[in-house]
């Protein structure tokens, strides 16, 4: 498989980082070179988070995505800010329960999701990233299905089980919308 | 795993038991996980009251002979250097990690190489060097914290991890030596234990009122130097061999640059790249044996400039020297780094 | 013929650098004593500071540790937390332990570190020719304070006893002086139990000796001890501020 560089995009909170981690598990899972790169600021919640994930069968090079195959925004911020980054081919998904715009470009596939009106309506609440997450997987196959669900397993804490079965419900959510 | 968290691991499987350190971003981490791990292991994690107390902390556990670290960032290690200087001074083994941010001042907070000309030029006062090691996978953070202990307990002076926040926040897969694997230790019969009556007292010290004395003492460690600089340099060289214009970066900026050198390569340009692997001792040898044949070198780093000057000096004139870089945790684009390359070669034909 | 009088096997038989009537000798031979009397040198690691007490490593037998400014307590701290079974101890002035380095006399004795802290107060900068102290008396007249310490724009003196009897982490602070045998066995006793604390695990002990600077105060020895009993104590009160220990004195 080609390199896959996604770029992940919302408010902290969101779930950003968790999607992003869940992406690059998945391609680790799938034998894959994989990197994880979180933006870090000074406010823990609420202020804008983004993640650089690449997957490749080569070693990663720069692990920042600066010109993503994929994006996955979750608020107008990131939208605005990364649409036209977008590489000619790509795929944005896009929760459109948060950003009421509609992408004019045609060289790339844009899929809007209503994300978090689905993930309240499915008693998903706060899965809204996941069901986004599982919507570029369709698109894109950075991994294997198998392989994603791995990583949820893996990424989702030992503590935290009982978030399982609803983190594979929001995969699956995704995929068939 | 993060790379912070790498390099706390890397540390602990490398017989550190003893870490002292202050929160900053972006290093923090480092510190979490030691506060999490060593009290399981019968480690000591101290959250210092400063900067400065930990690196005292450090030079204390240092003096008793344990295998003892801090880690910090550009802010943080400026406090630290006065401690670095006595280290030096006393000839204690350490270990410093330095995971970089944009300066000066307050700076900020994102991946910088701004620290380099503190790291390998003046870590502190006097005249003495570190050894420092500058990873550019979270792979090799694991492999070169290991080593930093070895080459630091084998000279008698402080190492430096010196990262920076894009290699201490992102994550990628790494594989730990065996746990059961020797940690390879040597006496220290220097060290101020207690002289349980089998020996004269030991004393750490780095005042030597007497000029000549001091000079002694500094002239046979710089001997020392002699001998790390004949062996100790590292360096990746990738597609150097046939390459007319040869990058040179570190950390986490080669990565971006490998990308760029790549590319480069798909066009038709001989491009090559040498990573320095040690900054101190700064691998002389490859960028002179790189300098018979290339025709042109372009530096690249996330500073104004400041690893430029070695590659000059090892140049020394040979051939021309470009640079190229971003600065205050702007992260350069191997686009960018492209477009360099393209320039000069098109410039060279 | 019965030996009724040597030096501590724990002070080495070397000439010391101190001028004459400083009471930085007398403080040395107590530590030596207690070292000896407890039978503790062949574990003993100091501390030595920056000031006039630098070079207590040439003087003192068992291991010792030239620090940075100020920072003994830290450098302990490293020691101790290495060598928990050792006997850690700092040596450390005025202007060590109370200007630079507060922050680490501090923060150890907040964190209770089970180690003892030997603290020679006597107002002045000696080794740097006599400056301001924190711990100069207002009014006191110095190199950096020539028409005397005015507490408008210098403050005030510091009183570490009392401002470290406040920390939990502190198990024994006391202050002694040594202008009269009386006190130099006070001063012994003190010192001592300092000691003692660490070996029985009670954590952070400070014994501040009130001390003489004869050169620096531009007096005789004799003069400088009266000065000191005519000023210094009474802005330092001599006594225990505080003992969580319970043991005897």
């Amino acid at each position: 498989m080609a390199l896959q560089n996604i770029l992940l995009a919302g408010f902290g909170g969101q779930g950003i980082l968790f999607a992003g981690k869940v992406a690059a598990y998945a391609g680790l899972m799938d034998g894959k070179e994989v990197s994880w790169l979180p933006s870090y600021g000074p406010e823990m919640r609420g202020g804008t988070a983004n993640c650089s994930v690449c997957i490749s069968d080569e070693p990663i090079g720069s692990p920042l995505v600066l010109a993503p195959g994929a994006l996955l925004a979750m608020n107008i911020q990131s939208y605005d800010k990364f649409i036209d980054a977008v590489i000619p081919g790509g795929v944005a998904v896009i929760d459109s329960t948060l950003v009421d715009k509609k992408c004019s470009r045609t060289d790339i596939t844009c899929v809007y999701v209503p994300a978090t009106a689905l993930a309240n309506e499915k008693d998903l609440a706060g899965l809204a990233n996941i069901i986004l997450l599982g919507t570029l997987l369709k698109h894109t196959g950075f991994a294997a299905e198998a392989a994603v669900e791995k990583a949820l397993s893996k990424c989702v804490p030992p503590k935290k089980q009982h978030l399982l079965e609803p983190n594979m419900r929001a995969i699956r959510l995704g995929m068939d919308y | 795993m993060k790379g912070n968290e790498a390099l706390a691991e890397a540390a602990i499987r490398s017989g550190c038991r003893h870490f002292f350190g202050y929160p900053i971003t972006p290093q923090t981490e480092v510190a979490a996980y030691m506060a999490k791990r060593m009290p399981k292991i019968g480690g000591t994690y101290l959250q210092a009251e400063s900067e400065i107390a930990a690196i005292n902390m450090v030079y204390g556990a240092a003096s008793a002979g344990v295998r003892a670290m801090t880690s910090s960032s550009s802010p943080g290690i400026s406090l630290k250097s006065e401690g670095i200087s006595y280290i030096a001074g006393a000839d204690l083994p350490c270990l410093i990690i330095n995971v970089q941010r944009g300066g000066p001042g307050l700076g900020g907070i994102q991946p910088s190489q701004a620290d380099y000309w503190q790291a390998t030029r003046a870590t502190g006062h006097g005249d003495f060097h570190v050894l420092v090691f500058a990873p550019s996978t979270i792979q090799e953070m694991v492999d070169l914290v290991g080593m930093a202990f070895e080459k630091a307990d084998a000279y008698r002076m402080p190492a430096m991890i010196l990262a920076d926040g894009m290699l201490g926040q992102m994550m990628e897969p790494v594989s730990f030596p065996e746990e059961a694997a020797e940690v390879k230790t040597v006496a220290k019969p220097w060290a101020t234990n207690g002289h349980e009556g089998k020996r004269a007292h030991n004393i750490v010290n780095s005042l030597y009122l007497k000029p000549d004395q001091l000079e002694k003492t500094i002239i046979d460690r710089f001997q020392r130097y002699e001998t790390i600089k004949a062996t100790e340099a590292r360096a990746e060289e990738y597609l150097v061999e046939d390459a007319e214009i040869v990058l040179v970066a570190y950390g986490a900026t080669a990565r971006i640059v490998k990308s760029a050198v790549n590319t480069a390569r798909e066009m038709g340009i001989r491009a090559g790249m040498i990573r320095p692997i040690t900054l101190w001792p700064y691998p002389v040898k490859n960028i002179q044996k790189a300098a018979e044949t290339a025709k042109h070198f372009l530096c690249v780093e996330m500073s104004m400039g400041q690893m430029v000057d070695d590659v000059r000096l090892a140049v020394n004139g040979k051939r021309p020297v470009d640079f190229f870089g971003h600065t205050g945790g702007v992260i350069p684009a191997p686009g960018e780094v492209l477009e360099k390359i393209k320039a000069i070669a098109g410039g060279a034909k | 013929m019965a030996v009724v009088f040597e030096r501590p096997k724990a002070l080495l038989d070397v000439p010391t650098h101190y001028c004459p009537g400083c009471t930085h000798g007398i403080i040395h031979r107590l530590v030596a004593e207690a070292i000896d009397t407890l039978g503790i040198e062949d574990k003993t690691v100091g501390v030595a500071p920056v000031g006039c007490a630098v070079m207590a490593y040439d003087y003192f037998a068992c291991d010792m540790v030239e620090a940075a400014h100020g920072r003994a307590p830290a450098v302990a701290t490293g020691l101790k937390r290495s060598l928990p079974d050792n006997v850690i101890f700092t040596y450390q002035g005025d202007g060590d332990l109370a200007a630079i380095g507060t922050a680490e006399t501090v923060h150890s004795a907040t964190r209770g570190e089970n180690i003892t802290v030997i603290f020679v107060n006597n107002a002045i900068y000696g080794m740097t020719g006599g400056q301001m102290a924190p711990t100069s008396l207002p009014g006191q007249v110095t190199q950096t304070t020539p028409y005397g310490r005015d507490v408008k724009t210098a403050g005030y003196p510091v009183r570490v006893c009392e401002m470290l009897s406040t920390l939990s982490g502190v198990a024994y602070a006391e202050r002694v002086t040594v202008d009269t045998p009386a006190h130099v066995r006070q001063a012994k006793a003190a010192i001592q139990k300092a000691f003692q604390n660490q070996i029985d695990k009670k954590g952070f002990s400070i014994v501040e000796v009130v001390s003489s600077c004869p050169t620096n105060w531009g007096l005789t020895p004799n003069e400088a001890l009266q000065w000191l009993r005519d000023n210094m104590l009474p802005y330092y009160p001599l006594g225990v501020y505080k003992d969580t220990t319970g043991g005897d004195k």
